[in-house]
């Protein structure tokens, strides 16, 4: 099969600025640009996937509060734009971590999705968990607060990371239908362009509930999606791995053999629709590898049956984590796998998981990648 | 003209070396001083205070004359040499975290 000779670009998000890393279409020799905003928090770099130059990036500082950062040049340049997030109306409360109500208080962008056909459109889903949205470039931001007010908010709960709004899936055959998922309130479906949100957790089933397959609560990780099959949704929670045939209707877990189902990652190959990876972590106390071995995990069926993918990465006293936005997939052929780690380390495998080799070590810890695949 | 002094993440954000000189019309107080700061450097708004509350966020100090002046009113005037120009007003990252 002919090599195809674009290029890639792998936005990485660290606690200490943004790196960017870019190759060629045979992903061996690596260029790395950064750190971009030294010394700021970066949650998440994504661009939109209607124009390869433009970016988006979440900066935030515990001093100096939420930034937004454009580039129109794909990451050459940045300018800042609106950081103004206000809940719409009365923000009323969620749980506190004792039970008790909280007012919801805006605290920091977990995850921006840029439209997939307008540059200028992008949504953020932010801590306090709400989803808003910009049609200006990211000049200014609007809440869809249907999400927030469609009944169950009062029940929803911070995750130990903070409740936060982190998973944003836009339907590219419906777009009026947005997939959203928060820690620990669930995954949640529009199918009015964002007016009015319905949960979409049947099937799941969290031991740490009162009541363990509550409509509202628990706490999902991650969600993914192959864009030629967007009804079919793959989840990492917190515990289990989960499939969807029904566009979140109801969920089956498929965490078969893992040797763990707990995790935070997991993405779909950009070619085979049933081929997924995740990375394994020992559990909700031990954020780190089992055994201390990155094995990333990959199933070709859709779940259930899984195979460690070992070659080229640490088999001994490895103990970082994978953190939920910190895989990506290209869609060269083959298909590009990345990943970041909390130790710093972001690893490619060219040939869709067989072999792995670290891109860079010694970054600050990873909190996303995002790719690109360049024409 | 007032002095101001950013921090060092704000400077890089404001795209400014050293001191910035404002104008600032009227009665010279924290809130005065913030709100030029804000018109002249649009990129500024909301990592000092509250875009909405206009309340300091919390890990922001400010000082002049060697003084803490961040509990001070917003409305409070500030001290003469910092109204006269001879002293600068200084937005600091409070320390905290590492």
């Amino acid at each position: 099969m002919a090599e195809t000779l674009n290029g890639v670009r792998v936005l990485v998000g660290t606690r200490k600025g943004a790196f960017v890393l870019t190759a060629d279409g045979k992903r061996e020799k690596w260029d790395v640009s950064g750190p971009h905003f030294a010394g700021w928090e970066i949650y998440h770099v994504k661009a939109s996937p209607a124009d390869p130059n433009r970016l988006y990036a979440s900066q935030s500082s515990g001093w100096f509060g939420q930034l937004i950062q454009r580039s129109d040049d794909g990451g050459k340049t940045w300018q800042p734009v609106g950081n103004k997030f206000v809940y719409d109306g009365v923000p009323g409360t969620h749980q506190w971590y004792d039970g008790t109500a909280h007012p919801w208080e805006f605290k920091r962008v977990w995850h921006l999705e840029p439209s997939l056909t307008d540059p200028d459109t992008v949504y953020a889903g932010v801590e306090d968990a709400a989803l808003f949205r910009s049609t200006d470039g990211g000049q200014t931001w609007q809440e869809l607060s249907g999400l927030r007010g469609h009944g169950t908010g009062p029940r929803w709960q911070p995750g130990a990371g903070g409740m936060c709004l982190h998973t944003i899936l836009l339907d590219p055959q419906n777009p009026d239908r947005i997939f959203i998922a928060i820690s620990a309130a669930g995954a949640f479906r529009t199918d009015d362009g964002g007016k009015t949100w319905r949960p979409i957790n049947r099937g799941l089933n969290s031991p740490f509930l009162p009541e363990p397959t509550a409509e509202v609560g628990h706490c999902v990780h991650r969600i993914a999606m192959h864009r030629s099959r967007p009804n079919v949704l793959f989840m990492q929670k917190h515990w289990d791995v989960m499939r969807s045939a029904d566009a979140g209707d109801s969920w089956q877990e498929v965490s078969g053999n893992l040797p763990t189902d707990f995790g935070f990652a997991i993405d779909v190959h950009a070619h085979e629709p049933e081929t997924i990876y995740v990375v394994p972590i020992t559990s909700d106390s031990l954020h780190f590898p089992p055994d201390g071995k990155l094995r990333v995990y990959r199933s070709r069926t859709g779940g259930n049956e899984w195979e460690a993918l070992t070659r080229g990465l640490p088999q001994s006293d490895c103990y970082v984590n994978v953190l939920r936005d910190a895989m990506a997939v290209d869609s060269l052929d083959r298909c590009g796998v990345y990943f970041g780690t909390t130790g710093g380390q972001v690893y490619g495998s060219a040939d869709a998981g067989d072999s792995w080799a670290p891109i860079v070590r010694d970054l600050p810890a990873v909190l996303s990648v995002e790719v690109q695949t360049l024409p | 003209m007032i002095r101001v002094l950013l921090p060092a993440h704000l400077r890089i954000l404001a795209r400014v070396d050293g001191e910035i000189q404002l104008a600032v019309a009227g009665q010279v107080t924290q809130r005065s001083v913030l709100d030029a700061l804000e018109a002249c450097y649009p990129a500024l708004g909301g990592t000092l205070r509250d875009h909405v509350t206009k309340q300091r966020r919390p890990f922001v100090r400010f000082f002049a004359c060697q003084e803490d002046l961040s509990h001070e009113a917003p409305d409070a005037p500030l001290p003469d040499a910092v109204a006269a120009g001879v002293e600068p007003f200084l937005v600091v990252g409070a320390i905290a975290g590492g």
